[in-house]
């Protein structure tokens, strides 16, 4: 079982290794939403840090849309997915290996810049260490959530707009709480563990059942 | 042994064929013929699984093939239109996850025997994107070499392969026959056995 899970990650690492382009655009496409917030409010100290949590996560939401499309939709136009729906492995084992890849590739990216990212919104220390912390939590759920979504829209037209009409809303609980921790960092005697706790809950009820739902959705794609 | 009984498909409104009965023994090759879209394809999925049928059932060893799920998909080897090999991995690459994902633990001399055999020494360490349409399909095709599932269904196999790879590809495919195992296949040439049973299914009318 690991040793199929480890071959399906390794093989989408490899993959993203030889196509650079994808993983950087989702990248710079955060990075540069970001920055462009700046720019428009001016540089108030305190909006800006009023702003900053809401900012960086809707970034991070949309940056999470833009490399959904590709989870699976390369996979279904050279043949590979049908061939993976075909072994004798369980499909939600191989689609939570694609999904762990894209996480790697598109998520962790999002937490490891998180500080810079911070600096430019004048976030203390504490903000960002929570802002790291909700996003290492947060971005594994948009990724879960996103691949249903990725599986339904599969191989339809226009696929691309539905798919971000089929799961903003269900990323807005992340939302909430992802910037509510970061919000409430700033604030003298809150506390962020309920936050946090709450996010962890998300991403364990993701974990346990959208590589189900994202592997029956793709069978009813792949028909 | 594979059986169908009383299998209809359809696509949208369009009824491709109905009440299709038949069974396969070991060591028989089936070779489904008909006019484009008479539902070839459509078959051949079904059997696999890919497409579900709007009645009817398929058995593999008696049992039916949607209770079997996992262990009949270990039994199947599927070779579509698609090549299903990845244009960004090379050769070896793709042999190595094909055979890791049927659950095989192969190792990197049998996937070189098979790359040998099917004549592509020498181009595997090139992304399979560097190579002809005819050389990816022999790609794909060195999993049947790979492969210990006794039920093969190949859609389409011949095309685009040139008159080496077609006779290499008849030879694994008798092979296949002659230790029992079952062939179903489509395609609008004549396949020559030496040995084992060919059976001829028509679609359409």
């Amino acid at each position: 079982m690991l040793r199929v899970f480890w071959c399906v990650l390794l093989r989408d690492l490899t993959l993203a290794l030889r196509r650079r382009t994808d993983v950087l655009t989702t990248l710079f496409f955060f990075i540069i939403v970001v920055s462009l917030f700046p720019l428009g409010v001016g540089t108030e100290r305190q909006i800006l840090q009023i702003l900053g949590p809401g900012v960086v996560w809707v970034a991070a939401l949309l940056a999470s849309m833009l490399a959904l499309e590709r989870l699976f939709a390369a996979d279904y136009e050279d043949g590979t997915l049908e061939q993976m729906v075909l072994t004798a492995q369980p499909l939600s084992l191989l689609v939570l290996a694609k999904i762990t890849a894209h996480w790697l590739l598109t998520g962790l990216p999002l937490v490891l810049i998180a500080p810079l990212v911070g600096m430019q919104y004048h976030l203390s220390d504490d903000a960002i260490l929570i802002m790291m912390v909700a996003l290492l939590l947060g971005t594994p759920v948009l990724s879960l959530i996103g691949a249903i979504g990725a599986a339904l829209t599969l191989g339809l037209r226009g696929g691309g707009i539905l798919l971000s009409l089929l799961i903003l809303p269900l990323y807005i609980p992340v939302l909430v709480y992802g910037a509510g921790a970061v919000t409430a960092s700033g604030i003298d005697m809150a506390d962020t563990r309920p936050y946090l706790a709450l996010l962890g809950a998300f991403l364990v009820a993701a974990l346990t059942f959208a590589p189900l739902a994202s592997s029956a959705a793709l069978k009813i794609s792949i028909e | 042994m594979l059986e169908v009984t009383q299998l209809e498909c359809r696509r949208g409104d369009r009824m491709l064929f109905s009440g299709l009965d038949f069974a396969v023994a070991g060591g028989t090759l089936l070779h489904v013929r008909g006019a484009n879209g008479s539902g070839k394809t459509t078959l051949l999925r079904s059997l696999c699984g890919l497409f579900t049928p709007d009645s009817g059932e398929i058995r593999w060893n008696g049992e039916s093939t949607r209770r079997l799920g996992e262990d009949y998909r270990r039994d199947l080897l599927y070779f579509g239109h698609l090549n299903g090999i990845k244009a960004d991995l090379t050769g070896i690459e793709n042999l190595r996850v094909a055979a890791t994902l049927d659950g095989d633990r192969v190792d990197d001399s049998r996937i070189w025997a098979a790359l040998a055999r099917i004549g592509l020494v020498g181009f595997e360490d090139l992304p399979t994107r560097m190579l002809s349409q005819g050389q990816k399909k022999r790609v794909a095709l060195a999993r049947l070499i790979l492969s210990t599932a006794p039920l093969w269904v190949l859609d389409e196999p011949f095309t685009a392969l040139d008159v080496g790879a077609v006779d290499l590809l008849e030879t694994l495919i008798a092979e296949h026959v002659a230790h029992g195992g079952i062939v179903v296949l489509t395609t609008h040439q004549e396949v020559g056995l030496t040995s084992g049973q060919v059976e001829r299914l028509h679609l359409g009318s």
